[in-house]
C-alpha cells in the first residue's frame, strides 16, 4: 500500500515540471532547440548533412549520425571538469540510438550528422532533456525524419510512482529508495528508443513506469510540435 | 559598366520553385504529422503514404496540388541536383582537377577537361587559384562526390564584386518569377548578380552604395515569412532607401 | 578559426570598403554592434552572464571551489579561466583537442582580469593551505565575429555578480545554504578591446564574414585604476604586423572605446 507522497514543490505525482521549448536558438547551426524541464536546461545544434573529417570514418551505406552530449562546467554544484567524462560518453552514445530510428540515415552516404548537445543547467532529467532538444533541432534542419522522439524520467521514490524527477527526488532514500527510469519514445508509438535505469523496481511494476510515461511524453511532443511551428508563423 | 547578359539558367530553375511559393492554403508540419486521409491522394517531396494517411517526412510548410500533397522545406541544406547552377570556392588543385566547396555534404569538383577552354596542367593556378569563386553547373551527383562543368553560358570564374550566403531554400522568391524579383534589384542597383542555387550568391556592382544595397535588398527578400506582395514590398523598399 | 573561408574577391571588396570607412551593416569602422547582456544563466554556477553582440552569443559561468594556494602565493586565492570552442557555435569548430584560437581566448580574458586588479585575490584565503579558486569557464554559443571582446564582457558581468558559497565545519561547500558575500572585487575592471587590420584598415567587432577576411589583430585589455586608464594586457596575433602609427592611434582610441563600452554596459543594467 503506497504512502502518499507530497513532492518538495507541490506537483501531482504524474505531473510534469514547467516545460520551456524554443527553436532557432543558435543562428550558425543548421537547426537548433532549447528544451527544458523546470530547471533543467538543454540546448542542441544540428550541422548536416555535411562532410565527415576523418574520411575514414565515412559509412558508403548511409549517414553517419554523431551525437556528442556534455553538461557545461557551471551547469552543476560542483564545477565538472572540461572535457568528455564516462558519463558523458555514455549518454551521448545512448541519445544516438535514441534518435537513430527516426532519421533517414540512407539518404545521405558518405556524409555525417552532428548533433550537439550542453547542458546548462542541471536539476535531473538532463539526457532526457537533451534528446527532447535534439529531436527538435534535427526537424528544424530539415533532416527527414519519420518522426519526433520524446523522452521523459520517470521513477520510484520507495513505492510512489512519479514522473519527471528533480535531484533532490533521484537522492530519495527511504524505503525502496528511488529508481530513476529514462525513456525515450518515437512519438505516439510503444516503439521505445532509450531504455536505462537503476534501483529497485519489481518486474511488473517497469510496465507500470513505461505506461506512466505515455501521457508526459504526449504533452511533450505537443510543446515540442508548437515551438517547431511558431517559426514558420 | 558592363552588364552581362546572364542568368536566363537561374531563372528556368527557379519556376518550380516560386509557383509553388505562392500556392495559399499551406500549413506547417512536424516530421510523423498526418496531412491529409484518403486514398486518392499522391505523395510528393517531402511526404510518404502510410495506410490511409499520407505523413509528413520532413519540417516545413504542407501543400496539396491537386491530388499531390508535398512539404516545402523552410529550413535545411542545399541538396545538389543535376542541372543546378551553383556558385564555389576552390579549396584545392590536384593533377585532374579543381576541388570546389560548394556547401553541400559531398564534395564537389571541376575536371580539367570541364573548363570552358583548353587549360594546361601547368597553368591551372592561373586559371583558377585556391580561394577563387566561380559558377558552375552539376553535371553529375554520385554517392562518390559531384562533378561540375564550366562549359556553358554564363559559367566560370567571377572577378571582382563579393560573395554571400543565403537559405537555399530562400533562391527561388529570390529569382521571382521569370527572375522578376532578380531584376527589379539589379535595375534598381546597377549590379550584376548571380544566384547560385546553392545559396551563394555573388554582386558586382558600380558601386560600393550600390553593392550594399543589392545585398541588404536581398536579405530583405529572404527574411520575409510571407511571400504575398513581394515585389510591391521591394519596389517600396526601394523608394524609401534611395 | 582565421580560415580559409574568406573567397578571394570577397576580401579584395571588403579592403576597398573598409578603405573608405564602409561596412555592409551600415556601421562605423570602429562602432560597436548592440549589446544585450543578461544574468543567472545557470542557477548551479556562482555567478553567470549572457553576452550577446549583435548574433555573437557567449555564456560565461564562475565557480568557486577551496583548493590550495600555488606555493609561491601561499595567501592568494586562484584564478583559472578556460574556454571551450563547441562545435555548436559554428560550422567552422571541430570536435577534438583545443587549437590555437582555443588556447588564446581565455589567456587573453585571463590577462585582462589580473592585469587590471579587478579580483582581490588576498581576500580570498581561507586559513593556512587553503584559498578559493575561482574557476571562469567561457563557452560561445553563436560565433559571428569577436568573441574576444564578447567574453571579456561576460567575465567581469559574470563576476560582478558572483557570490562566495557557504563552507560547512567539515571545511566543504555547503550548497543549502545561501551565500551571503560577493566575491572580493575592486572598483576597478578591465574590458578588452580587439583591433583587426585589413590592408591599411583598423576595424573594431567584426562579424564573422570580416573577421575571416582580416589579417591580424592585436588585443588591449583597458580599465580606470587610481582615476587613470590603465592599458592592463596586450597581444598581437597573426603575421602581419601593425605600424608604430597604427598603435599610436589605437592608444588615442582605446580610453574613448572604454567610455563607449562602459556606458553601453551601464544602461543595459549589468555593470555597477
Amino acid at each position: 500500500m503506497a504512502k502518499e507522497y507530497k513532492r518538495a514543490d507541490g506537483r501531482k505525482l504524474n505531473e510534469l515540471r514547467k516545460i520551456t521549448a524554443k527553436v532557432g536558438v543558435i543562428p550558425n547551426a543548421d537547426g537548433s532547440a532549447l528544451f527544458a524541464f523546470g530547471d533543467t536546461v538543454a540546448i542542441a545544434a544540428v550541422y548536416g548533412p555535411r562532410l565527415l573529417h576523418p574520411k575514414h570514418m565515412e559509412d558508403p551505406t548511409k549517414c553517419v549520425l554523431r551525437v556528442n552530449y556534455d553538461l557545461l562546467p557551471f551547469s552543476v554544484h560542483d564545477r565538472k571538469k572540461p572535457g568528455p567524462s564516462r558519463r558523458s560518453q555514455e549518454i551521448s552514445k545512448v541519445t544516438e540510438w535514441a534518435l537513430s530510428p527516426v532519421v533517414d540515415l540512407k539518404s545521405f552516404p558518405n556524409t555525417v550528422i552532428d548533433v550537439q548537445i550542453y547542458i546548462i543547467q542541471a536539476d535531473a532529467g538532463t539526457r532526457t532533456a537533451g534528446i527532447n532538444a535534439a529531436s527538435m533541432a534535427l526537424a528544424h534542419a530539415g533532416i527527414p525524419m519519420k518522426n519526433l522522439v520524446t523522452s521523459v524520467a520517470v521513477g520510484k521514490l520507495d513505492k510512489t510512482l512519479v514522473v519527471d524527477l528533480t535531484k533532490e527526488e533521484e537522492d530519495f532514500e527511504e524505503g525502496e529508495g528511488a529508481t530513476d527510469f529514462a525513456i525515450a519514445r518515437i512519438a505516439n508509438t510503444d516503439e521505445l528508443t532509450l531504455l536505462q535505469f537503476d534501483g529497485k523496481v519489481q518486474p511488473e511494476v517497469v510496465n507500470e513506469l513505461i505506461a506512466l510515461s505515455d501521457d508526459a511524453c504526449k504533452e511533450i511532443y505537443e510543446a515540442q510540435k508548437k515551438a517547431l511551428k511558431e517559426t514558420l508563423k | 559598366m558592363k552588364k552581362i547578359k546572364e542568368n536566363r539558367i537561374n531563372e528556368e530553375l527557379a519556376e518550380e520553385g516560386i509557383s509553388s511559393e505562392e500556392h495559399s492554403k499551406r500549413r506547417p508540419v512536424v516530421p510523423g504529422e498526418v496531412i491529409v486521409s484518403g486514398e486518392d491522394y499522391l505523395p510528393g517531396d517531402g511526404a510518404k503514404r502510410e495506410g490511409n494517411d499520407i505523413i509528413a517526412t520532413r519540417f516545413g510548410l504542407a501543400e496539396e496540388s491537386g491530388r499531390v500533397v508535398k512539404v516545402i522545406a523552410i529550413t535545411g541544406a542545399f541538396i545538389p541536383r543535376r542541372g543546378n547552377v551553383v556558385l564555389g570556392r576552390v579549396t584545392d588543385i590536384t593533377f585532374h582537377g579543381w576541388v570546389i566547396d560548394i556547401g553541400s555534404a559531398s564534395e564537389a569538383f571541376l575536371p580539367i577537361e570541364e573548363s570552358p577552354r583548353f587549360v594546361s596542367k601547368a597553368e591551372m593556378d592561373q586559371f583558377m587559384a585556391i580561394g577563387d569563386i566561380v559558377a558552375a553547373k552539376i553535371w553529375s551527383v554520385k554517392s562518390k562526390g559531384i562533378d561540375l562543368t564550366l562549359k556553358g553560358k554564363g559559367l566560370g570564374k567571377l572577378e571582382g564584386g563579393f560573395v554571400f550566403r543565403i537559405n537555399p531554400n530562400r533562391v527561388p522568391r529570390v529569382i521571382g518569377k521569370e527572375g522578376s524579383m532578380i531584376n527589379l534589384i539589379k535595375d534598381n542597383t546597377s549590379s550584376n548578380i548571380t544566384v547560385g542555387q546553392n545559396g551563394w550568391i555573388w554582386i558586382y556592382s558600380d558601386s560600393i552604395d550600390n553593392g550594399i544595397k543589392a545585398r541588404r535588398a536581398i536579405e530583405f527578400v529572404v527574411d520575409k515569412v510571407h511571400i504575398e506582395g513581394l515585389t510591391e514590398k521591394m519596389e517600396e523598399w526601394f523608394r524609401e532607401n534611395k | 578559426m582565421i580560415s580559409m573561408e574568406t573567397s578571394n574577391l570577397t576580401k579584395e571588396t571588403l579592403k576597398k570598403m573598409f578603405s573608405e570607412g564602409r561596412r555592409f551593416d551600415g556601421r562605423g569602422l570602429l562602432e560597436f554592434r548592440n549589446i544585450k547582456i543578461e544574468t543567472g544563466i545557470s542557477n548551479k554556477a556562482e555567478g553567470s552572464a549572457r553576452v550577446m553582440l549583435g548574433k555573437t552569443d557567449v555564456i560565461v559561468g564562475v565557480k568557486l571551489a577551496p583548493g590550495e594556494p600555488y606555493p609561491d602565493s601561499p595567501n592568494k586565492g586562484n584564478l583559472t579561466v578556460s574556454c571551450d570552442l563547441l562545435p555548436l557555435a559554428s560550422p567552422r569548430f571541430e570536435m577534438g583537442p583545443p587549437g590555437f584560437y582555443a588556447i588564446e581566448l581565455p589567456r587573453l580574458v585571463d590577462r585582462a582580469i589580473r592585469g587590471s586588479g579587478m579580483i582581490e585575490l588576498e581576500k580570498l584565503f581561507i586559513e593556512e593551505g587553503k584559498v578559493w579558486t575561482i574557476f571562469i569557464d567561457i563557452y560561445p554559443m553563436n560565433d559571428d565575429g569577436n568573441l574576444i571582446d564578447a567574453s571579456t564582457i561576460g567575465a567581469i558581468v559574470a563576476l560582478k555578480n558572483s557570490m562566495i558559497p557557504v563552507l560547512d565545519e567539515k571545511g566543504m561547500i555547503d550548497y543549502d545554504k545561501k551565500p551571503t558575500k560577493n566575491v572580493p572585487l575592486a572598483k576597478t575592471y578591465p574590458l578588452s578591446f580587439t583591433f583587426y587590420k585589413l590592408g591599411n584598415s583598423i576595424v573594431m567587432d567584426p562579424t564573422r564574414e570580416e573577421e575571416e577576411a582580416c589579417d591580424a589583430r592585436i588585443t588591449f585589455g583597458i580599465s580606470i585604476w587610481n582615476n587613470q586608464y590603465m592599458v592592463n594586457s596586450c597581444q598581437k596575433t597573426g603575421e602581419l604586423s601593425f605600424t608604430k602609427e597604427e598603435i599610436a592611434k589605437i592608444m588615442s582610441l582605446l580610453p574613448k572605446k572604454f567610455d563607449e563600452l562602459n556606458e553601453m554596459l551601464k544602461t543595459s543594467a549589468s555593470l555597477n
